[in-house]
C-alpha cells in the first residue's frame, strides 16, 4: 500500500495521500552543527518533529569526574564554543561559592568585560547565520569580520582565540596587557556603525521580515512549560535576565537596559539580540572606565590560586604551593551548589557535588539550548518546512553544549 | 536571601508535612528531601501555590553513590520567575526503583528524564517516550554510573573492507591512566609495606 504501487483508489479515483518523513541533517548547513531532525511532513507542513541529539556527545560530565577542578576548566570552552568565557564563568562561580572565596574587584571587572564580549560574539554569530538560513548572504560576511576582531581581544588577554581557559577560580589568569583596554574602547566606538550596517541590511528587509515575522511564536505558557531562558523568554515580553534579577559578579553596579520583544516570534528575538549587543557595548565601555581606575591584583591569592611569579622565585613555600596546585590541585569542601550565569543563549548552570577531594564528585552542566531544542516539536508544528531552518536559527542551538 | 529561603522552608514543611522529609538552607540554597511516592504531588503543589510559584523546571539530574543502599539521588532544580527564588529537591532511590515522571506537570522534564535514564539507568514511570537520548543508537550500559569505566566497552572505526563503521571491544595499547596526585599526608590512604606493624604496636 505504502510503496506507491497502488496509489489511486480504483473506485473513487481519489489519490491516497501519505505523510512524508524526511531526515533534516545531521549534515545540513542550517542544522547549526550535528542536529538530526526526523520530520513528518504533510505536504510542506510539519506534522511532527523529532530531534535526535547526541551526535556530538563527548561524555564531558564523566571525564570531569576523573580530573581536578582546574583541569576541568578548559572543558567549558568546548561546550558553547561560540562564547567560551561565559561558560567558564559558571564553573568558577560554583567553586568560589563552595570555597567562599572573594574575587578581587579588578578580576571581577575583567570578567564582566569579557562576558559581554562573549555575548557580542554569540549574538553576532547567531543573528548573521540565522539571516543566512533565511537567505541573506552578506550579514555573516560582515559580522564575522567583527567576530575576528573580538577573538583577537580574547587572544591578547589569554593567548587563545577560542579555548581561552582565562577565568580561573579566584579571579582571572593574567592581567590585561597595557594597551588592550584602549583598543577595546576604540572598537566599542566603531562597532555601532557596523551594527547600523547590519541593521540596514536586515531589519526592514522585506524577505527577512517575511521569513521571520509571526514564525515560531512563543507564549508565556510555552516559556514556563518548556523551561526557556535568555532571549527565548525576553523575545516574548518577559523581562527576565539573571544579570538583573539574581545579580552575580558585579553586574549590579552597571547601568544597562533589558530589551524585550512583543510578539515572541523569530523577528522579535532578532531585534532583542540586536539591542542586547548595543547594551553589551555600553557595559563594555563602563567596564573599561571602571578598570582604568581600579588597578590591583587579579587573583585572590590563597589555596585556590598560584603564587605570584616573584614569590615563586624567592620563597620555598610558594614554590611548593605552585607545584602542589598544578599536580594535586586544590581541595573543595564537601557540599553541593548550583551556580547559574546569564550566558548569551540563556541560563547556563553548573550543579556541582563536591566530596572534599581534589576532583568533583559529580558535575552536571545545564545547557539552555537543551531545553530550547526540546520544544522544537511544539514550536515547529504547523509551520512549513522552510520555517524549520528559521526556527532552529533563532533558538540559538550549539551542539557543544547540548550534547556535552 | 537566606532568611527568605528559611521562611519558605518552614512554610513548606508546615503546608506539606507528609512530603517534606527534611530541609535545610546551605550556601544560600534551599534543599528539600522528598520521598519518591510524594514527588509528583509536591512538584504540583510547588507549581500552583502562590507563595512558591516554582513554574520553571531548571534541571533534573542524578548522583550515584554506590556505597549506599539507596544508591541514587535524583535532583530537581526549580525556579520561580515570579517570586525570584530557587529550590532543589532530592529524591533517594534504589537502583531497581521506579521514579514517578513529572512530565505531566512540567513538559520540559521529558528530555531530562530521558537523559537520566540514558546515563544512570533509572526508570521513570509514566514517561511518554523513555528512549536513550545522548548516547549512540544501540548503546549498552549507563555511562555516568561510578562503576562504568571512562573508556567504555566498545570503540568504532571505519572498516575499509566492509565499507562501513564497525564496533569493536576497546583495545588500548596502554591502560587508561587515572593519575592520583593526592597528598600522602592528607587525603588518600595508602597502605605502605610495614604499616601492619603500627596496628600490632597499638594493641
Amino acid at each position: 500500500m505504502m510503496d506507491g504501487s497502488n496509489f489511486d483508489d480504483a473506485l473513487t479515483g481519489e489519490q491516497k495521500i501519505r505523510n512524508f518523513n524526511i531526515n533534516f541533517g545531521p549534515q545540513h548547513p542550517a542544522a547549526h552543527g550535528v542536529l538530526r531532525l526526523v520530520l513528518e511532513l504533510d505536504g510542506e507542513v510539519v506534522e511532527r518533529c523529532d530531534p535526535h541529539i547526541g551526535l556530538l556527545h563527548r561524555g564531558t560530565e564523566k571525564l570531569m569526574e576523573s580530573r581536578t577542578y582546574l583541569q576541568n576548566l578548559p572543558y567549558f570552552d568546548r561546550l558553547d564554543y561560540v562564547a567560551p568565557m561565559n561558560q567558564e564563568h559558571a564553573w568558577c562561580l560554583a567553586i568560589e561559592k563552595l570555597c567562599k572565596v572573594e574575587v578581587p574587584r579588578r578580576a571581577s571587572l575583567i570578567r564582566v568585560l569579557y562576558c559581554e564580549i562573549g555575548r557580542v560574539l554569540n549574538h553576532l554569530l547567531n543573528v548573521t547565520t540565522q539571516a543566512l538560513d533565511v537567505g541573506a548572504l552578506t550579514p555573516p560576511l560582515w559580522g564575522f569580520e567583527e567576530r575576528e576582531k573580538l577573538m583577537i581581544f580574547y587572544e591578547r588577554a589569554c593567548g587563545a582565540r577560542l579555548h581561552a581557559a582565562y577565568f580561573r577560580p579566584g579571579g582571572v589568569h593574567q592581567d590585561l596587557p597595557p594597551d588592550l583596554l584602549d583598543d577595546i574602547e576604540q572598537w566599542a566606538h566603531e562597532f555601532p556603525n557596523v551594527m547600523d550596517d547590519i541593521d540596514g541590511l536586515l531589519t526592514e528587509n522585506r524577505i527577512f521580515k517575511q521569513r521571520n515575522a509571526d514564525i515560531g511564536v512563543v507564549t508565556e505558557e510555552d516559556i514556563l512549560e518548556f523551561g526557556f531562558s535568555g532571549v527565548m523568554v525576553r523575545g516574548s515580553g518577559f523581562a527576565w535576565d539573571l544579570r538583573r534579577s539574581q545579580p552575580y559578579e558585579c553586574y549590579d553596579e552597571f547601568d544597562f537596559q533589558i530589551p524585550v520583544g512583543k510578539n515572541g516570534d523569530c523577528y522579535d528575538r532578532y531585534l532583542c539580540r540586536m539591542e542586547e549587543m548595543r547594551q553589551s557595548v555600553s557595559i563594555i565601555k563602563q567596564a573599561i572606565a571602571k578598570l582604568r581606575d581600579c588597578p590591583g591584583d587579579i587573583l585572590a591569592r590563597g589555596k585556590l590560586t598560584p603564587p605570584s611569579r616573584t614569590d615563586m622565585k624567592t620563597s620555598m613555600e610558594s614554590l611548593i604551593h605552585h607545584f602542589k596546585l598544578y599536580t594535586e590541585g586544590f581541595h573543595v569542601p564537601e557540599g553541593e551548589v548550583y551556580a547559574a550565569v546569564e550566558a548569551p543563549k540563556g541560563e547556563f548552570g553548573v550543579y556541582l557535588v563536591a566530596d572534599g577531594s581534589n576532583k568533583p564528585y559529580r558535575a552536571k552542566l545545564r545547557a539552555p539550548g537543551f531545553l530550547h531544542l526540546q520544544a522544537m516539536d511544539h514550536i515547529s508544528k504547523g509551520h512549513q518546512l522552510a520555517d524549520v531552518a528559521a526556527i532552529i536559527g533563532t533558538m540559538d542551538v550549539v551542539f557543544g553544549e547540548i550534547d556535552r | 536571601m537566606t532568611d527568605a529561603l528559611t521562611e519558605l522552608g518552614t512554610y513548606l514543611e508546615a503546608k506539606r508535612t507528609d512530603c517534606v522529609l527534611a530541609w535545610d538552607v546551605t550556601h544560600d540554597e534551599l534543599n528539600v528531601d522528598v520521598a519518591p511516592a510524594s514527588l509528583t504531588g509536591f512538584v504540583e503543589f510547588l507549581k500552583t501555590d502562590s507563595a512558591c510559584k516554582f513554574s520553571t523546571l531548571v534541571d533534573i539530574t542524578a548522583v550515584d553513590y554506590p556505597g549506599r543502599a539507596k544508591r541514587f539521588d535524583v535532583v530537581y532544580h526549580l525556579l520561580s520567575m515570579y517570586q525570584n527564588h530557587r529550590i532543589r529537591l532530592r529524591v533517594s532511590v534504589r537502583e531497581e526503583d521506579m521514579v514517578p515522571s513529572i512530565t505531566g506537570i512540567h513538559p520540559s522534564a521529558n528530555w531530562f528524564e530521558r537523559e537520566v535514564f540514558d546515563m544512570f539507568g533509572l526508570l521513570f514511570s509514566g514517561h511518554p517516550d523513555l528512549r536513550r537520548i545522548l548516547t549512540d543508537y544501540g548503546f549498552r550500559g549507563f555511562p555516568l554510573r561510578k562503576d562504568f569505566p571512562t573508556t567504555g566497552y566498545t570503540e568504532v572505526r571505519y572498516d575499509e573492507a566492509e565499507k562501513r563503521v564497525v564496533y569493536e571491544p576497546v583495545s588500548l595499547v596502554q591502560e587508561y591512566r587515572q593519575f592520583d596526585f593526592m597528598s600522602p599526608w592528607e587525603g588518600a590512604e595508602y597502605i605502605l609495606p610495614g604499616d601492619e606493624k603500627k596496628e600490632e604496636g597499638a594493641t
